[in-house]
């Protein structure tokens, strides 16, 4: 039973490195899942494939040999839509064999397009937004009454905070003051089909999750090293659930994806993909499962 | 009934540690004792249902058995994704439960009416749905929630009917409870509206049309063999919801008898058509405007059971 984290590393720029090239095998995986199923969602994905590559790389306490152990740390994926990524990343921590990734959104297969708790490693379903953040309370909160060391993190869009649902979690979760929550913003400002700024504006955001009672902290989510900073260290505040509020850009690692709604639909296909894959690849010698059946 | 669910949770909370009540911001007064001896098995979780629901999943899916109690609608309508993505689809162990059942707030206004909750629920894969007819039948099931796992939704009324079981009766969570013996016709009634079914069996008497009553307090899954008995055994069947019938319980026992190969030679449900309950008054009076009542369901019953009468002759 091993409970540290993939890292095992001396330095921190050996750290970030690890997590950066997990970042780069889930940004490969996704887009060869997306591409090949003619699925959605890849900017959100890419978005946040940084803060996924960190917390399975360097953050959450588990072990892919026993994923219901009771000491695990518990990760729940919000944003259910970015399923592909989650599932990337837990296939490279071995939570299931790699070639089952090939399977995403095929009939048969427990790959559904929003995150399936069919699927080994992953704790909960979730897809309808605004959900996750309840659930991660409860089990926080039953953490927090039994005083078990665990940790429970949830990741969440920048859009499901439009959701009242995950406003309530938050007056929950600071009145009771739970230390062993974090939440992780992807705040990449760009919605379902329009940015943030022209739907319902979020900031002051970070004001917003302090004004609730919760210890915030704001970083660039796409550095690695400074995102294993702060995540190395929760809670933020003795006694406070965290925010992480992660500045992203969405489609980030594309240059063409990056910042636009459109991939937040569009699958890449033909020219696009090869592309894709060759920023992304950077060379080409990191293909997680091949290249060559990508189409 | 709500006294009779809360006096089996307290008297087992002791020995069920891993029991939680979760309220929603209501029952003021009535869980005073529970949340007095049991400080840590009590969440007053605020007026949040969404967050209640998906809170007690997650709580659920670490070990514990959770109650959430609110009043109608509210801790079933106004988070039904939640019960059905976060409770039903991970076969989560929380127990949901509603006080006031269908029209029991009476004067209060429509909004305080579960008119529709059974139909929405009962249509939620994997969650059993109670409508106790008595606070026997309601304190039987509280028992039974807590020694068994999975999603569950106990709907409380605030009338009863009179307490008709034997000492020695067991109640069988799943199945149907013959009330009243008959063979002229079937009474179906869901919840504590059983009690105007048994009144107007007492009318029906009078006129010489034995009706056989049935209390069906297990809404889904819901028993065949019993109804299916009824329909071949008495003249017809009447459905008693205080509920819209769409989806209801009257529906779900013409699924179950045509399904059977059991229909009845004549149906009629009773419950609300199509309609919200916006008349003002108290239950027994909301039960009068809405063709619910005693008198109501004798009237339906015996036309019914004379037209069958007369064409048969």
């Amino acid at each position: 039973m091993t409970f540290a984290p993939a890292l095992r590393s001396a330095t921190r720029a050996e750290d970030a490195a690890v997590a950066a090239e997990l970042a780069r095998q889930i940004r490969l995986d996704a887009l060869r899942m997306t591409s090949h199923a003619g699925a959605a969602h890849i900017g959100s994905v890419f978005s946040c494939a940084d803060l996924l590559a960190v917390l399975y790389a360097g953050v959450l306490r588990l072990d892919p040999t026993a994923p219901r152990d009771p000491a695990r740390d518990r990760f729940v994926l919000s944003k259910g839509h970015a399923a592909a990524g989650l599932y990337a990343a837990l296939a490279a921590r071995g939570f299931f064999p790699h070639e089952k990734l090939a399977t995403h959104y095929r009939d048969g297969s427990k790959l559904s397009g929003h995150a399936s708790h069919h699927v080994p490693g992953v704790e909960v379903s979730t897809g309808a937004l605004g959900h996750g953040l309840s659930m991660a309370t409860g089990m926080a909160c039953d953490g927090q009454w039994r005083g078990a060391p665990h940790r429970v993190f949830c990741l969440l869009s920048d859009g499901e905070c439009d959701e009242g649902a995950t406003w309530e979690a938050a007056l929950f979760a600071a009145h009771h003051g739970l230390s062993n929550l974090v939440a992780i913003v992807d705040y990449n400002r760009l919605q379902g089909i329009a940015p943030v700024a022209d739907v319902l504006e979020l900031e002051p955001f970070a004001a917003k999750w302090r004004a609730f009672g919760w210890e915030v902290r704001e970083a660039d989510g796409h550095d690695h090293g400074a995102l294993l900073d702060l995540l190395a260290f929760v809670p933020f505040r003795a006694g406070k659930p965290s925010c992480l509020l992660a500045r992203t850009t969405k489609g980030k690692g594309v240059g063409f994806m990056e910042n636009t709604v459109l991939w937040h639909y569009r699958a890449p296909r033909g020219a696009e993909f090869d592309q894709a894959w060759a920023e992304l690849a950077d060379g080409g010698q990191t293909a997680s499962y091949g290249k060559d059946n990508a189409r | 009934m709500r006294d009779a669910f809360l006096r089996v949770l307290t008297g087992l909370a002791p020995s069920h540690p891993e029991l939680v009540l979760l309220a929603g911001d209501l029952g003021f007064g009535v869980l005073d004792e529970f949340r007095a001896r049991f400080p840590r098995q009590f969440v007053n979780v605020g007026v949040a249902e969404q967050n209640m629901t998906g809170l007690a999943a997650g709580l659920a899916l670490e070990g514990r058995t959770v109650f959430t109690y609110s009043i109608g609608n509210f801790p079933t309508l106004r988070c039904l994704e939640q019960i059905r993505n976060d409770v039903c689809y991970h076969a989560a162990n929380v127990k949901i439960v509603a006080v006031g059942g269908g029209l029991s707030y009476g004067p209060v206004g429509m909004s305080h009416h579960a008119t529709e909750d059974l139909a929405a629920l009962r249509a939620l894969p994997g969650l059993a749905v109670y409508a106790p007819g008595d606070v026997w039948e309601a304190a039987e099931i509280t028992r039974h929630l807590l020694v068994t796992s999975g999603p569950a939704y106990l709907r409380l009324d605030k009338s009863a009917a009179r307490v008709t079981h034997q000492v020695d009766d067991t109640l069988i969570p799943g199945g149907i409870r013959t009330v009243r013996a008959g063979n002229d016709v079937t009474i179906a009634a869901s919840g504590g509206i059983l009690g105007e079914a048994l009144a107007a069996a007492d009318r029906l008497a009078a006129e010489g049309i034995r009706a056989r009553v049935l209390s069906v307090h297990t809404v889904k899954p819901l028993e065949r063999a019993t109804l299916a008995r009824a329909a071949r055994e008495t003249g017809g069947i009447v459905t008693v919801e205080e509920h819209n019938v769409d989806g209801g319980v009257g529906g779900a026992i013409a699924e179950a008898l045509l399904e059977e190969g059991a229909a009845p030679r004549w149906f009629w449900r009773i419950g609300l058509r199509d309609t919200f309950s916006d008349a003002v008054g108290s239950q027994a009076y909301l039960r009068e405007v809405y063709g619910l009542g005693a008198t109501a369901i004798a009237a339906a019953v015996a036309a019914r059971w004379k037209r069958a009468a007369f064409s048969a002759a």
